[in-house]
C-alpha cells in the first residue's frame, strides 16, 4: 500500500474569468506522506486544495483523491478527508465538545462512538484540560489544534492543511509541527500541508512542490531538489534558498 | 438547526410575542364580554378573538405588520454568519450535501415560526376560552387552522427574503437592512403606489355630473391589482376572510347610504366555510408560489456560488 497514490491530478485547470488560478497541475501524492505545497500568496494553493475536496469545480482536468473523482463524487471524498480551513472558525458559544460533537453528528457518527472518539482526539491535541471553556475564549494556537481534533474525529485517511501554523507563537508553532508529525508516523495519515513558512516546512515534509503563478515549478524530496538548483557540492542548505531560486526564475 | 431554539434571539423574539398575545387576549378578550353582555351568543363569537380590534390593534394585523420581521429576524444572518465565523468552509468540508445546509436554515426557520405561532394562538385561546365562556366549535377551529397555515407561508416566504440576501450579502448588517428596507417597501409604498397608479390609470373626476361608476371600478380594478402584488395584501385578504366570515367579498367597494347599509346588515349571514376558502385558495396559492420561487432563488445562489473565504 506503501506507494499507491492517494492524489492524483492531471492537466488541473481553474479559471475565476480570465484570470488563470491553478495552469495545469499535475500531482501525485503518495499514501502515508507529508507533503508541502509551497508557494507565495496569491499562488493559486488554497484553490488547489478547494478543488482537492470538491468545494470548487475545476474549469478542466481530472482529479482523483482517494480514488473518487471529487467533482462527482464530493460525498466519498469528504467522508474520509479532513480539511483544517486556514483561520478555522468555530461556534464560539459552545465549548470544545459540543463543537466536536455536532461535526461527529455532520459525519454520521453515533453518538456513542463520536464520545470516545472526541476524548481520544482531545488527548493527541492535548486540550483535555480546556474541554469546558467555551471556544470564544481559546487563544490561537489553541483553537488551531481543536481545528485539528475536529480533523481526527472522522478518522481520515489524508488531511490537508491550509497555513496551520500562521500566527501562532514559536510554542504553539513546535507543538502543531510536532502533533503534524506524530499525526503521520503514529495513525499513518497522509498530510498535504500548503505553506509559505519554509523552514517549518523543511523540518516535517518528506517531499516539497513550489507552486508559483497557478503553475508547479518543482516537485521532489528537498534534497534533491537542493542537488538540482543548488550544486551537489553543498553540504549546508535551506529550502529557503531552493525555494528563492524558484521564485527568481518564474 | 438546533441552535436556534437555545439563541438568546429566540428567546427575545418568543418573550415578546408571549407577552404580545397576553395583552391582546386579555384586551380583547374584556372588550368582548362588556359588548355582548345580555345579547345572545352572535355567531363565530370565538374568532372576533383574533380579528376584533380591541384598543390598538388586533392578532390578525398585529401578525400581519410584524409577522415579516420575525421571519427576518430568524434569516437574516443564516449563511453569512458561518462565513464571517469561518465556519462555512469547515462545514461544507463534512460529509453533507451542499443544499443540506441551506434547506435546513430554511425548514429549522419554518419549524420555529410554527411552533412561535401555534403558541400564540393556544395562548389566546386558552385565555380567551377563561375570559369570554365561549368554546370555539369545529368550523372556528378549522377556520383557524386554515389562518395558521397561511400565516406561516406568510412568515416562510420574509424568512426565504432574508436567507436570500445573507447568502447575496458578506456582511450581516447589509442583510438585515436590505431585508428590512423590502419589508417596508412592501407595507407602505406599494398601497401608495398602487393608488398613484390608480389614480394615473383611471382618474375619478370630481366633476357636476357626479361619479362615473365604470371610471370608479376600473380605479378599484387597478388598485386592487397592484396592490395584490404585495405579499401582505396577500395574506391580509386571505386571513380576514377566513377569520371573518361576515364578509363577503375582499374588496371593500361600498358605496351606499345608511338605509342601504341597514337592509344589507338584516340579512346579513355568515359564508359557509367552503366558500370563505373558494375566495381565499387564490390567494394561498400565491403566497406558496411566492415562498417557493424566493426560496427557489436563494437555494440556487447558495448553490452556484463561490466557497472562498478571501
Amino acid at each position: 500500500m506503501e506507494n499507491q497514490a492517494i492524489i492524483e491530478a492531471e492537466e488541473l485547470t481553474k479559471k475565476y474569468g480570465h484570470q488563470i488560478a491553478v495552469n495545469h497541475l499535475n500531482l501525485q501524492i503518495r499514501e502515508g506522506e507529508v507533503f508541502g505545497f509551497l508557494g507565495p500568496n496569491g499562488a493559486g494553493k488554497t484553490t488547489t486544495l478547494l478543488m482537492f475536496l470538491g468545494l470548487t469545480e475545476p474549469t478542466s482536468g481530472k482529479v482523483r483523491v482517494i480514488g473518487f473523482d471529487p467533482t462527482r463524487d464530493p460525498f466519498h471524498v469528504k467522508e474520509k478527508v479532513g480539511y483544517l480551513p486556514e483561520n478555522v472558525g468555530f461556534y464560539d458559544d459552545m465549548d470544545a465538545r459540543q463543537n466536536l460533537q455536532y461535526i461527529a453528528r455532520l459525519n454520521r457518527i453515533p453518538d456513542k462512538i463520536s464520545a470516545g472518539r472526541i476524548d481520544e482526539s482531545l488527548k493527541v491535541v492535548d486540550l483535555l484540560e480546556e474541554v469546558g471553556k467555551k471556544v470564544g475564549t481559546y487563544s490561537k494556537g489553541m483553537r488551531q489544534r481543536l481545528g485539528i481534533a475536529e480533523v481526527l474525529i472522522k478518522e481520515p485517511k489524508l488531511i490537508f492543511l491550509d497555513e496551520p501554523t500562521i500566527g501562532l507563537d514559536p510554542d504553539g508553532t513546535n507543538r502543531m509541527l510536532d502533533l503534524i508529525h506524530s499525526l503521520s508516523r503514529e495513525k499513518n495519515i497522509t498530510i498535504f500541508l500548503s505553506s509559505h513558512l519554509l523552514d517549518q516546512v523543511q523540518r516535517i515534509c518528506d517531499r516539497v512542490g513550489i507552486m508559483i503563478k497557478g503553475g508547479l515549478v518543482a516537485m521532489g524530496p528537498i534534497e534533491e531538489l537542493a542537488k538540482k538548483k543548488l550544486g551537489i557540492d553543498k553540504e549546508h542548505y535551506t529550502l529557503e534558498e531552493i525555494y528563492m531560486k524558484y521564485f527568481k526564475e518564474a | 438547526m438546533e441552535d436556534h431554539f437555545s439563541s438568546i434571539r429566540f428567546l427575545l423574539i418568543s418573550a415578546l410575542i408571549v407577552m404580545v398575545g397576553v395583552i391582546i387576549a386579555s384586551m380583547v378578550g374584556m372588550g368582548i364580554q362588556e359588548e355582548s353582555k345580555g345579547m345572545a351568543k352572535p355567531t363565530f363569537l370565538f374568532l372576533w378573538l383574533f380579528t376584533s380590534t380591541g384598543k390598538l390593534f388586533s392578532f390578525v394585523q398585529f401578525i400581519g405588520f410584524f409577522g415579516p420581521l420575525i421571519g427576518i429576524f430568524l434569516g437574516f444572518d443564516a449563511i453569512n454568519r458561518e462565513r464571517v465565523s469561518r465556519t462555512l468552509s469547515k462545514l461544507l468540508s463534512q460529509p453533507i450535501y451542499r443544499d443540506s445546509v441551506i434547506n435546513a436554515k430554511f425548514l429549522a426557520g419554518v419549524a420555529i415560526i410554527t411552533v412561535v405561532l401555534v403558541a400564540i394562538v393556544l395562548i389566546i385561546s386558552g385565555l380567551g376560552i377563561r375570559l369570554i365562556g365561549v368554546v370555539p366549535g369545529s368550523e372556528e377551529v378549522f377556520r383557524l387552522v386554515i389562518y395558521l397555515i397561511a400565516s406561516i407561508l406568510y412568515i416562510a416566504f420574509w424568512l426565504g427574503i432574508s436567507i436570500l440576501f445573507s447568502v447575496v450579502f458578506r456582511s450581516t448588517a447589509t442583510s438585515a437592512l436590505a431585508s428590512l428596507a423590502i419589508w417596508i417597501f412592501f407595507s407602505f409604498f406599494v398601497s401608495l403606489g398602487a393608488g398613484f397608479m390608480a389614480d394615473a390609470v383611471a382618474p375619478i373626476s370630481q366633476s357636476s355630473t357626479g361619479v362615473d361608476p365604470n371610471m370608479m371600478i376600473k380605479h378599484e380594478q387597478v388598485q386592487r391589482t397592484i396592490s395584490l402584488f404585495s405579499p401582505m395584501t396577500l395574506y391580509n385578504e386571505a386571513t380576514t376572510t377566513i377569520l371573518d366570515p361576515l364578509r363577503k367579498t375582499t374588496s371593500s367597494l361600498i358605496l351606499m347610504g345608511p338605509l342601504e347599509r341597514l337592509s344589507l346588515s338584516r340579512f346579513e349571514s355568515p359564508l359557509p366555510l367552503l366558500q370563505s376558502l373558494f375566495i381565499v385558495i387564490p390567494h394561498l396559492v400565491s403566497l406558496v408560489a411566492i415562498t417557493f420561487l424566493c426560496f427557489g432563488v436563494c437555494y440556487l445562489a447558495f448553490m452556484r456560488q463561490e466557497i472562498r473565504t478571501v
